[in-house]
């Protein structure tokens, strides 16, 4: 049994003795150029000239605008608005304007300060709060990219009649992805005329429909090189990068290099969605009910669409968080400002409205002068709730992951964690504070999303291997290790005779992106149905029967047979879901935590100092623990950072100010609390062995812990996110005045 | 392309400073690279392992004396240091991370003069002297408080040095140190406290309360230090703090005023 | 100019602008891409190399400075065998993307070569200068730890 022990990633020796090779570690190709990209210093601007100097020795260098695209000037993700460069009209600062590529990085960025662009500023409109139907139009009549809503039962009237009605509202800001290694893609110009584009990417049939467009009919294949940490970054931002290489590429016709240097990728590409919610929920004080709950969002899109509207969905549908409640709005409005375009980033959309309403259960629990702990226990779904999309869920996990998160948080109360002092922070006035919150995330795509895609895998057999041919990339969770594990499993094969091979277009159908935590559970168990096609087939090619085994089956097989190769996909899941109304089956099936922090507040400087964070996760079924646990331990870190330090600070031109290590702050070994995880599994039938999507869950829940126990510390209410140092004593000081 | 001088020993140094005053001394370059692309220099002299401008020493009177080329690990390892001025040692140890620590010196954190470098206010609270030298005049010692002149000036001239700081022992007053940076590590410091204090019979007979991160240079809080004088410690010296912090990208003034004063309360409530 | 060092226990010389990162001349000229840029100005440690037994961020070391001096990237770590830590990262989980790894091996590798005791508390403050977002660093500190077994 393979399944569920801790085999060793496929790709961890390469990677523990440097060898691995990310795009920018490739040997250099023969005449290879360094692009560069010229960027608007204007939210909104007309464009009315761009010229280069005549003075400049321009020799070797290519300069690409947009009248060199030989397609459509279109970043093809969801809806057509975004431009690959700006034509006319620029509507963000850090827009692409131009591109130069030349022999090195130097010379490059010596050229594009011989480029100048004439504009023509406009008045921009960069707070999103007030941009709906604002009389400066982005996008649209009314400057909103999606909106969503769900209703189940008449919240409006209990919200109207309801003894008890409690309103909050929450704001969080943008975050940063911040992967270690930045983006990076290079163009290859084919011998049969054609482009490859490699490099570190999410998705590669997504640039693979991005520059079909933009290219014409130029032929290209798009190869995913080792990925140095992703998280939703890499999803849509290298559709626009690689359409840039490609261009240079093909201007030039030579092989251009783009690899981003830190303070670039931090102001040009994207990020979380900043959002504001509104809550309002009426409650039983007897029985502490939720008897209805509404649940209003604006988030912020940035100047393009991008994949907000998903962003958008998401948030609502986690909304109302993992309570059941008769009566529920929830509705969401993405609208448009003159800032940066932001897009995917763990999550999507459901750390941000599940921070609102767990913060919103304990300011219920406050009103109510009751434990916290016990108004999420009352109200926490059972199986044969429903949801506020009316979907049946059968999952007791809720219960176990509560119960488990209450159990750790009474001892941590009875047996607290040791305060360890470090240097330069001896002698502190400290307060300790131990809270925990629930969350649950809705595993791969909405709806009949699934279906409709109809995810493709290729698994094949050459010589004694068997390859899986795949879409799905590995950043770093160890796609490349858990695909040929299940494979391996299914088959009774050995692991190591089973591998992904290049995630290339050229040679992998469409499995879809890697994104929405639907890898190892959609794509995994087409994979695995994949597995089993090739059993069958290589049964049929020898006439054997069912009792042979696969690996007696290969040893039969004349080693010199030709590669035997079959393609799976994913069967219509009977999912049932009316877009138009938001009515139906949700998602495939839902994973459920509960997830506790332990910290100490510095009552004179505000700082948050993590102590132990535990989380108790349903993972359905874990694939390999020693991964699984690495998912939920990173993803509940990212979230701390996104707690207490991560805030992207945002000048008068929309631009991110911090754009510096030094200055974006993310956590460090010092800021990190021991992390205990206790990993719950109710599988899914669905699933590869009962595996859920648990890739961005623990992104969505941990900064309502950390501000519950912030709360359970020092007593002070924060409803923002990030909980700065000085948000957290500005709050302490002026519980000082009034006390 | 960048000229680099580079002297094998602290005489050649001197002379090449001298010569070339147009070169930036480069030290651990943990400073220096960071601005070498915003603010290119024409030419640098090489200070790490120069022969005669690291090392640790113990002087007359129990003094420390720390060559400027001293990196930061060396320091908050140096059982000397940590003896006589523990909280120089901890100052140290503080200073960015371990790949930091092994290469940025004490000299560079002093000439670089940040208002946020962490063991400036450790030296002022130390009564520390800084030791400069140049190849004409020789070598001037000069207390650190009258070395720092204003915003990122200091008292040297073109053609001199900074050779080393000179720590007296004060292993048996009481010494703080508190970096409150923006994150637990790896921190530009948003204020920094050191202090010391010598007690006879219970009552203050000297005090030192210094102070980064919230003003142009580091400081001393002399009228806190007036107000502790002469009684035992009273935590309410600490609302005689008066600075002036500014805003900028990493905190607000008001962030720093308020900070300054309430760790300032707690050490002395602890003392 | 041309410099000499000992690279990963041999000999070798490079011509270079003086002002150059050690981190370009490793990754262009000399083909050892194991050190990586984060972030070109000492925050993040993924370019991290041991410069005379002290693990060092290569990008802000001018190349001149290293002439004469021994220094060993992560291609100079692992002989025929991996390490007992690179065993105890592949063990516990140390690695997700892997953009940190090859500095952060080096990282631990010189504290385990430290004298004294090894505590976590000891582990997370000499690792500070490495950034990783993967993994939440808890499967790092216990990499090694279990590697540091005789020294706990
Ligand atoms: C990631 C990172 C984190 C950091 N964290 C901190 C921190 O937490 N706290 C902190 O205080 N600093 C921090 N720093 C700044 C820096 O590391 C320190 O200031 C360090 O002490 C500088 O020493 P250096 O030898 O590297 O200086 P260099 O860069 O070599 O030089 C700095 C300046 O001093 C001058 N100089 C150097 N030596 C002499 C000399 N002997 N005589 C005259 N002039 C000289 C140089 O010309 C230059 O102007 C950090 C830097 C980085 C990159
Ligand atoms: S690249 Fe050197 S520390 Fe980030
Ligand atoms: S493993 Fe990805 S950054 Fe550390």
């Amino acid at each position: 049994m393979l399944i569920g022990t801790n085999y060793q990633r496929l790709d961890g020796r390469a990677k523990v003795t440097g060898a691995a090779r990310y795009v920018d570690d490739l040997p250099q190709p023969e005449g290879c150029l360094f692009g560069l990209t010229l960027r608007s210093p204007h939210p909104h601007a007309r464009i009315d000239a761009i010229r280069r100097d005549p003075g400049y020795d321009w020799q070797g260098i290519t300069v690409v605008t947009a009248e060199d695209i030989p397609g459509e000037n279109v970043v093809a993700l969801m809806t057509d608005d975004q431009p690959v460069l700006a034509a006319g009209l620029t509507r963000h600062v850090t827009e692409p304007i131009a591109l130069v590529a030349a022999p090195t990085r130097q010379r490059a960025a010596e050229a594009l300060k011989h480029i100048h662009v004439d504009y023509t500023p406009l008045p921009a409109l960069l707070d999103f709060e007030i941009a709906q139907d604002h009389e400066i139009k982005i996008y649209g009549e009314d400057n909103v990219f999606a909106r969503a809503a769900t209703l189940r039962g008449d919240p409006d009237a209990l919200l109207r009649d309801a003894e008890l009605v409690i309103e909050g509202i929450y704001r969080v800001g943008h975050q940063e992805q911040l992967y270690i290694e930045p983006q990076g893609l290079i163009a290859l110009p084919r011998e049969d005329g054609g482009l490859t584009i490699l490099g570190s990417m999410q998705c590669p049939y997504y640039i693979h429909k991005a520059l079909k467009r933009v290219l014409g009919g130029v032929d290209f294949n798009v190869r995913q090189t080792t990925t140095g940490g992703a998280f939703g970054g890499k999803e849509d931002y290298p559709s626009i990068m690689g359409a840039h290489v490609a261009l240079l590429a093909l201007k030039a016709k030579a092989p251009v290099k783009m690899i981003y240097a830190r303070d670039e990728d931090l102001i040009a590409t994207t990020k979380r969605h900043p959002a504001v919610i509104r809550v309002r929920a009426a409650v039983d004080p007897k029985s502490a009910k939720l008897l209805a709950v509404e649940s209003q969002m604006i988030f912020d899109g940035g100047a393009y669409n991008t994949l907000s509207p998903v962003v958008n969905s998401r948030g609502v549908l986690h909304g109302a968080g993992p309570y059941v409640c008769e009566h529920v709005r929830v509705t969401g409005v993405m609208v448009a400002s003159h800032t940066p375009p932001n897009g995917a980033f763990r999550g999507f959309g459901a750390p941000q409205s599940q921070f609102a309403m767990e913060r919103h259960m304990d300011r219920i629990a406050r009103h109510l002068e009751m434990d916290p702990a016990e108004l999420r226990r009352i109200n926490y779904y059972r199986p044969g709730d429903l949801t506020p999309t009316g979907q049946r869920l059968d999952d007791p996990a809720a219960e176990e992951v509560f119960e488990r998160a209450r159990a750790w948080v009474e001892a941590a109360r009875r047996a607290p964690a040791p305060v360890e002092e470090a240097p330069g922070g001896r002698g502190r006035d400290l307060a300790r504070g131990v809270a925990f919150v629930m969350g649950f995330h809705g595993a791969g795509f909405t709806g009949n999303g699934e279906s409709g895609l109809a995810a493709k895998v290729d698994v094949s057999l050459e010589g004694d291997r068997v390859l899986i041919h795949t879409a799905s990339i590995d950043m770093g969770q160890g796609i490349d290790t858990v695909f040929p594990a299940i494979v391996a499993e299914t088959l009774d094969y050995p692991l190591d005779k089973v591998s992904c091979a290049p995630h290339d277009t050229a040679t992998v159908p469409n499995s879809g992106p890697t994104a929405a935590s639907r890898s190892v559970m959609v794509v995994g168990g087409v994979s695995q149905k994949g597995a089993r096609q090739l059993r069958e087939a290589l049964r049929a090619a020898l006439g054997a029967g069912p009792e042979a085994t696969f690996a007696e089956l290969v040893a039969a097989r004349s080693p010199e047979a030709p590669p035997l190769r079959v393609r799976a996909q994913y069967d219509d899941d009977g999912a049932i879901w009316d877009a138009a109304r938001y009515w139906g089956d949700a998602y495939p099936t839902y994973a459920w935590t509960a997830v506790a922090v332990e910290l100490d507040v510095d009552r004179d400087t505000g700082e948050v100092i993590y102590r132990r964070l535990f989380q108790a996760t349903d993972v359905g079924k874990a694939m390999n623990k020693v991964i699984v646990e690495g998912q939920l331990e990173g993803g509940a870190v990212q979230a701390l950072g996104y707690a207490t330090l991560e805030e992207v600070v945002i000048d008068a031109r929309g631009a991110m100010k911090n754009n510096r290590l030094t200055d974006y702050i993310i956590p460090t070994t010092m800021d990190t609390p021991e992390l205990e995880t206790a990993i719950v599994e109710y599988p899914f039938a669905g699933g590869p062995y009962g595996a859920k999507g648990i890739g961005e869950l623990p992104h969505d829940v941990p900064a309502a812990a950390v501000a519950a126990a912030i709360e359970d510390a020092v007593g002070v209410v924060l409803d923002q996110l990030p909980m700065t140092p000085q948000r957290v004593l500005a709050a302490l000081m002026m519980q000082e005045e009034e006390a | 392309m960048s000229r680099v001088y580079r002297p094998k020993d602290l005489a050649e140094a001197l002379q090449m400073r001298a010569d070339h005053p147009e070169a930036a001394p480069l030290a651990g370059g943990t400073d220096l690279m960071v601005t070498r692309h915003s603010a290119p220099r024409e030419a640098y002299l090489n200070l790490f392992n120069v022969e005669g401008l690291s090392g640790i020493e113990v002087i007359q009177g129990g003094a420390i004396r720390v060559g400027a080329a001293t990196i930061h690990r060396q320091i908050a390892c140096s059982p000397e240091i940590q003896r006589a001025a523990p909280i120089l040692a901890e100052a140290a140890r503080v200073i960015g991370g371990r790949q930091i620590q092994n290469r940025g010196t004490i000299g560079g954190n002093i000439a670089n003069a940040s208002p946020a470098g962490d063991t400036l206010p450790v030296l002022l609270a130390l009564d520390a002297q800084i030791e400069v030298q140049s190849a004409a005049r020789g070598a001037r010692l000069i207390p650190i408080e009258g070395f720092f002149k204003g915003y990122k000036q200091l008292d040297l001239a073109a053609d001199e040095l900074i050779t080393a700081v000179i720590v007296p022992d004060h292993h048996q007053d009481a010494l703080y140190f508190r970096k409150v940076g923006t994150r637990a590590a790896v921190a530009i410091s948003q204020v920094i406290l050191a202090g010391r204090v010598k007690r006879v019979e219970g009552r203050v007979i000297e005090a030192r309360v210094a102070f980064g991160s919230v003003a142009p240079t580091p400081i001393r809080a002399r009228e806190v230090e007036a107000a502790l004088i002469g009684h035992p410690v009273d935590p309410r010296a600490a609302d005689a703090l008066d600075v002036h912090p500014i805003d900028d990208i990493r905190g607000t003034a008001v962030y720093r005023r308020a900070v300054a004063h309430r760790v300032l309360r707690t050490w002395l409530r602890a003392l | 100019m041309s410099i000499t060092f000992t690279l990963n226990g041999e000999a070798r010389a490079v011509e270079a602008a003086p002002m150059d990162r050690l981190l370009d001349v490793l990754r262009g000229p000399l083909g050892l891409t194991g050190a990586k840029e984060g972030c070109g100005e000492g925050e993040c440690g993924a370019c991290a190399v041991e410069i005379d037994g002290r693990v060092v961020n290569s990008c802000l070391i001018p190349v001149f400075q290293v002439e004469g001096a021994t220094i060993r990237t992560i291609e100079g770590v692992a002989g025929e065998r991996l390490t007992r830590l690179q065993e105890a990262f592949l063990a516990h989980g140390a690695v997700q993307c892997g953009a940190c790894t090859p500095a952060l091996v080096l990282g631990c590798e010189a504290l385990l070569a430290e004298e004294g005791q090894i505590s976590r508390a000891g582990v997370r403050e000499a690792l500070a200068g490495h950034l990783c977002r993967c993994t939440g660093y808890q499967k790092i500190i216990d990499a090694v730890m279990d590697a540091a077994e005789d020294k706990r």
